[in-house]
């Protein structure tokens, strides 16, 4: 048994690292949102589905044009990237304008509740978008990198099996990991991040400090949502597949990445991903095996989420984040 | 204050007459007709029937399911002048059941409310026309399915529920016997999708295929709306099996046989009629070469009559037919049958909904445009069979390399 999981073992680690790389970038999302206004921002699950709607549109369209066969691949994985973050980025903002800033002084759970609306509204809006042109909203995209590579990982010990990797998925790490290195500069090196760090921990006396209160929490929707998008894309890249469905559960995860890591906590959000990414693809590869087939792959959700309830119960602020001190 | 008043009073009175004219111009319209008709035994108005049909419109399998209504529609607009001439109208009413069990039963409360109605063609998936069907027999209007496989549809003894096609407990074997003696697979690794169809199905061929000696090295199921099945993939990579057997529908179908072939799984994949559609092939794309699946449904150009019916349904539709047209065809003329039949038994009259019922289970030796039927005591076609199919390429329907009969 032990033998067949290590056999592999580097297979589960590539797949797992491409998934929780994408759940990790999502999950940033959730945070920023959350350590600004103290807000689950439930529709950021939808800003990611409808930056991979975006993405892949974009390609339609180049394709259409022609433009695709005239310009090498990595230049049109840049433009569909750079199209679909600023318009998620933009669609973010809307949001909150439209949706959580009437409501800031309200009760907590009237904006989670206005969250909710907004991503069934996108959700819809996506829907009649793509079935207007195909008539069925499952669309199937264009893969720009579309190659495999073995990894020869059998060769340091036979006891290990060979990994196979798309050329995507490198892209796919590589991708995420600069978004997450970026904003973590961005945040804590940048005066507008120390602004959104003091937003976050006091709004009332950061503007007192003469911080644009408002403009922090605009920009911090639009990086937000473009991260979002940017996944989206690379999420469509990797599957080939999407559908206007695929950001609720997916959101539901990351932010379960989040709450894991931390919720606020930058870093923790990134590792949380990790974390849920890989747990995922190594239970819903071994668990057959591991329960002696009473469980089947099917489970694996329910396995990611107990680890959660199991993290939450004994260490409720996450592996990150730093227990709140009751203010007296 | 007073004109927007005047014009909100301006808007309601043009409403209400817009109201008006609507209906005005419907009745004048039946009251016409009906002077054309000389039809002495039926009443003063042509009486209206309307025939439904319950299929996803929207959501993953649209294509399928639109397939459904537009080969019913083909029937019921052939059928419109004889019909006619009896001082009948038909009219087709579609309704969505979105694939969705509770969705389909609330169609089916509506339907049942509308005493015009005398059929229904559908469902397409089994897990909704196996409890929709309760509210049709309490209420009994017939139902002819085009493509429900599961067992249990046709087990329970209601005296509504037919079906033209084969079922699970003879695709999922006919399907087991293609791979072992043909592909001489021996270890076999199945997956499933966790619905009354996909699980249905997998129990079925794995059976078939443990009967006849084969191994199952592995059997999973997965997420119907996921889109990454590398886990899965995983331990099928691990498992090293000479076959590949999936019990679910396109969309992951297509997404399994794409994603294992990026992994280098190179064992043949091979499905069921969940396949059998254009959908597979957008979703696979070019790695759909080499994929097999078992249908309940014919290649309906390969005779020169159904030839000629395709062709009139891409001239009338704009597009080739699906899987499942011809089989909708089929059903609606069927249903259609079992109304003149107990029409005429009944002096001309519009026939009530037992009479219809009982009409349609009595259909006997019935030649359609894709399979010809007799309705046994379930409701089941004896004339029923399955056909098994290859991809050559990214190119829908597949070649038609074997059939197999009861």
């Amino acid at each position: 048994m032990i033998l067949n999981i290590l056999h592999s073992l580097p297979q589960v680690l590539i797949d797992g690292l491409a998934l929780g790389a994408i759940y990790a970038v999502v999950a940033l999302g959730y945070t920023m949102v959350y350590g600004i206004l103290e807000l689950i921002n439930f529709a950021h699950g939808e800003i990611f589905m409808t930056g991979a709607f975006v993405g892949t549109g974009v390609l339609f369209l180049f394709q259409s044009t022609g433009w695709l066969s005239g310009m090498p691949g990595w230049v049109a994985y840049v433009l569909i990237l750079a199209i679909a973050m600023l318009f998620t980025g933009l669609l973010g903002v809307g949001i909150e304008r439209i949706a959580y800033k009437p409501l800031r002084k309200a009760p907590k759970l009237i904006s989670l509740i206005s969250a909710i609306g907004v991503s069934f509204v996108v959700q819809d809006l996506v829907r009649f978008i793509s079935e207007l042109r195909t008539g069925n909203y499952i669309i199937s995209g264009i893969t720009l990198f579309d190659k495999n590579v073995t990894i020869g990982t059998s060769s340091l010990g036979s006891w290990l099996g060979d990994a196979s990797l798309k050329t995507n998925t490198i892209i796919i790490i590589v991708v995420a990991v600069l978004l997450m290195i970026s904003l973590d500069f961005f945040i804590n090196r940048t005066k507008w991040g120390v602004a959104m760090r003091a937003v976050a921990q006091d709004r009332e006396t950061a503007s007192l400090m003469s911080i644009n209160v408002n403009k922090i929490i605009i920009l911090t929707f639009f990086i937000g949502s473009a991260l979002g998008g940017a996944t989206g894309v690379l999420f469509a890249q990797q599957y080939g597949t999407i559908d206007p469905f695929i950001g609720y559960i997916l959101g539901l995860k990351a932010f379960t990445a989040a709450v894991l890591g931390g919720i606020g906590n930058i870093r923790g959000a990134m590792f949380g991903g990790l974390v849920i990414g890989l747990l995922e693809m190594f239970a819903s590869s071994n668990l057959g095996l591991l329960t002696n087939g009473s469980f089947g792959s099917e489970y694996k959700d329910v396995f990611a989420f107990m680890i959660l309830i199991i993290v939450l119960i004994f260490k409720p602020e996450g592996l990150f984040g730093k227990a709140v001190k009751e203010k007296v | 204050m007073i004109l927007k008043k005047v014009a909100l009073m301006i808007s309601v009175s043009a409403l209400a007459m817009g109201l008006l004219a609507g209906c005005g111009t419907s009745t004048s319209t039946s009251t016409n007709s009906t002077t054309e008709t000389t039809k002495p035994s039926s009443a003063v108005t042509k009486s209206v029937i309307k025939i439904a049909t319950q299929s996803p419109l929207s959501g993953g399998s649209a294509v399928q399911g639109e397939a459904i209504k537009l080969g019913a529609q083909m029937s019921l607009d052939d059928h419109k002048v004889e019909f006619d001439k009896l001082g009948f109208e038909l009219q087709l009413v579609p309704y969505d059941d979105q694939a969705d069990p509770k969705k389909g039963v609330a169609n089916a409360e509506i339907i049942s409310a509308d005493q015009s109605i005398l059929g229904i063609v559908g469902h397409m998936n089994s897990g909704v026309a196996i409890p929709s069907s309760v509210v049709y027999e309490k209420n009994n209007i017939v139902m002819v399915s085009p493509s429900n496989t599961a067992t249990e549809v046709t087990d329970r003894n209601l005296k509504v529920v037919n079906r033209i096609v084969a079922r699970d407990d003879f695709q999922g074997p006919a399907a087991a016997d293609y791979a072992f003696k043909t592909v001489k697979a021996k270890n076999i690794f199945v997956i499933q999708d966790k619905t009354a169809y996909g699980q249905g199905l997998a129990e079925a061929f794995k059976d078939a295929a443990t009967k006849q000696g084969a191994t199952i090295v592995g059997y999973e199921g997965i997420t119907i709306g996921e889109k990454d099945f590398n886990g899965v993939l995983n331990i099928a990579l691990s498992k090293k099996p000479d076959f590949v057997f999936f019990g679910g529908l396109y969309a992951e179908g297509g997404l399994l046989i794409k994603q294992a072939r990026d992994k280098g799984i190179t064992a043949p994949f091979m499905g069921a009629d969940g396949w059998d559609t254009q959908g597979l092939v957008d979703v696979a794309g070019d790695k759909v070469k080499d994929a097999l699946y078992a249908s309940i449904s014919t290649d309906i150009t390969k005779t020169p009559d159904g030839m000629k019916w395709a062709d009139q349904y891409k001239s009338k539709f704009g597009k080739a037919p699906d899987g499942y047209s011809a089989y909708a065809y089929d059903c609606m003329t069927i249903i259609l049958n079992g109304i003149k039949t107990a029409s005429s038994a009944d002096g001309g009259k519009v026939p009530v909904r037992e009479k219809v019922r009982d009409a349609v289970r009595a259909t006997k030796d019935f030649q359609g445009v894709a399979t010809k039927v007799s309705f046994d005591g379930k409701g089941d076609n004896t004339y029923a069979k399955v056909f098994i199919y290859k991809f050559e390429g990214p190119k829908y329907p597949g070649t038609m390399i074997s059939e197999v009969g009861k």
